[in-house]
């Protein structure tokens, strides 16, 4: 900039020509562009290292029965709500549209399926980041500031292997079989609305079920979707809170992020693995 | 009842950031049996001092050894094994706060060693004795004092007998019963264990009750040194204000700014 050539017009010598701007702009995009790739790169050796150190999750299994109890068991009222009322909304709307063509006995193949594929991972996943993903940012988040992790280190223990990678398989664990319970409340949300309040046949309507869902494509895609869910969250919640500034508003920053970027992640790999599985179908 | 050096910091730097030293030149020495006090204004450097000593942070220059072996050259699991050798007692304790104060004296116990179920629970019980606090063994962190905290957090730092105790401002916010109660525990503690203390504080008075020998730190280097009875007798500027808490002395009040007069009318120009 200091090399552009002043006219009479211009005459602040701080005042950028195009070119300035130009290249002011592709410093921030560059800057930007590094600063996500090394927070990647970052994130990365960190799931590696939560990997290397997860030895003792196993060796001591209890540690991880007590993250599943507060990541897991503590999100099944939210989680058996939602369910139910979204199967609900589900038999309601569904019924309303099928009925106009005739087939409202679908209704118990309609409900299960958007269940199963999509809406019980997807759904159980938002509901989990926002529930125990947040909780374990911030407790992780909070430990540091509080300097329990640095306590941990002076004390010889690694603060990943004995803090960290608990909350992790705990997550890993909890979220396939929330997102199972999420759809198995749904179904039983619809049934309600279908059978009970609307006078579907009971019969055709868990018999259609029966025949239309496929125990590969599309019970079996659901739980993987909701493992990888289950990954995506439970890492997110668990980095954001180990790499929180250990201030108030350092940790309140990083249960923002976690809650806002496992939905965005969540969202994203579920187009990337809907496109995947069900491309043929 | 003195022996062989425990820590030795040769002249140490240390810096955060590369034009930003913390420390610039720091000598000192601690022998078994001995507690020292590191003395100096807040954010002078100190607690870096003790980062440096448990090998959470490397030196830019100089050398840390520790139990006679040099901390920079140590790999991930030799300073482990270092650590256990170390107690570490936090500003504010630093309690797990979802363990009850039962569990967080066992943490330690059950984390480093093998022992059982039942020799933990005697051993968790015979330090928290040594502290007052057996009979608060069943409380939450959140049901504590401050004080009563930082007694914990001691028990947990002396539950596997280490051989060197660091401490974080030990003192910092104890009413005067509690700050003596953890004096006289320090003092007792390091004694019956045959350990040594480096005790990083600015309370001067509790200090000179308990320690041994004092360093004073200001601008990354010692300034002054000696033994509680050296130090009150000493005619050093930045001890004498030290010591007696004086606002101005070499250790200006002010820090450096422009003229205060061109500052005050600079907005009115």
């Amino acid at each position: 900039m200091a090399t552009e050539p002043q006219t009479a017009i211009e005459p602040k010598a701080d005042r950028p020509g195009v070119l300035g701007t130009l290249r002011a702009a592709l410093e921030h995009l560059g800057g930007w562009v590094l600063r996500v790739l090394i927070r990647l790169g970052y994130i990365g050796r960190f799931a590696v290292a939560v990997v290397r150190f997860s030895g003792p999750s196993f060796a001591r299994f209890g540690l991880v029965m007590r993250e599943i109890y507060f990541a897991g068991v503590l999100s099944l009222v939210i989680i058996s709500v939602s369910g139910l009322f979204v199967g609900m909304v589900l038999g309601l709307q569904g019924y309303d549209t099928l009925v106009r063509y005739g087939s409202a006995n679908a209704l118990g193949t309609l409900v299960a399926l958007s269940l199963l594929r999509e809406l019980g991972p997807v759904v159980a996943a938002l509901l989990f980041a926002s529930r125990a993903g947040s909780a374990i940012t911030a407790e992780i988040g909070l430990m540091k500031a509080t300097e329990q992790l640095a306590a941990m280190e002076m004390m010889a223990v690694e603060p990943i292997a004995r803090v960290v990678a608990p909350r992790f398989w705990g997550g890993v664990i909890s979220m396939p079989l929330l997102a199972a319970i999420f759809s198995a409340v749904g179904i039983f949300g619809g049934y309600v609305v279908g059978v009970l309040i609307v006078g579907l046949d009971s019969g055709s309507f868990w018999s259609q079920m029966q025949s239309a869902v496929d125990l590969r494509d599309d019970l079996l895609n659901g739980v993987i979707k909701s493992f990888v869910f289950g990954v995506a969250v439970t890492l997110i919640a668990v980095f954001e809170g180990y790499d929180a500034a250990p201030t108030a508003e350092g940790v309140s920053g990083a249960t923002t992020r976690t809650v806002v970027t496992s939905a965005l992640v969540i969202l994203a790999l579920d187009v990337v693995m809907t496109a995947l599985m069900f491309r043929g179908i | 009842m003195t022996g062989q050096t425990v820590v030795q910091l040769t002249d140490l730097a240390f810096g955060y950031e590369r034009d930003r030293p913390v420390l610039a030149q720091i000598n000192m020495s601690v022998r078994a049996g001995q507690i020292v006090a590191l003395m100096g204004g807040s954010g002078c450097g100190k607690t870096t001092v003790l980062r440096l000593i448990g090998g959470v942070v490397r030196a830019t220059a100089g050398e840390v050894r520790v139990f006679g072996d040099d901390v920079a050259a140590m790999d991930q699991a030799e300073l482990y094994r270092m650590r256990e050798r170390l107690g570490m007692l936090f500003q504010f304790g630093a309690l797990f706060t979802d363990l009850t104060v039962f569990d967080n004296v066992a943490f330690p116990l059950r984390e480093r060693t093998n022992l059982g179920e039942r020799m933990i629970r005697d051993l968790v019980l015979m330090k928290l004795q040594a502290v007052g606090l057996r009979g608060a063994s069943q409380l939450m962190p959140h049901q504590l004092s401050g004080g009563m905290s930082r007694r914990v957090a001691l028990a947990r730092g002396i539950a596997l007998d280490p051989q060197l105790m660091l401490f974080d401002e030990p003192f910092t916010g104890l009413d005067p019963i509690s700050l003596a109660t953890i004096g006289t525990l320090v003092r007792e503690l390091n004694d019956a264990l045959g350990a040594s203390s480096i005790i990083v504080t600015h309370d001067v008075q509790e200090s000179l009750n308990i320690v041994d020998y004092l360093y004073f730190i200001a601008a990354g280097r010692v300034v002054a040194q000696g033994t509680p009875d050296e130090v009150r007798a000493s005619e050093e500027p930045f001890v004498r204000q030290f010591v007696r808490g004086e606002v101005e002395g070499v250790v200006p009040f002010h820090q450096p700014a422009n003229d205060y007069r061109s500052d005050l009318l600079a907005a009115d120009r």
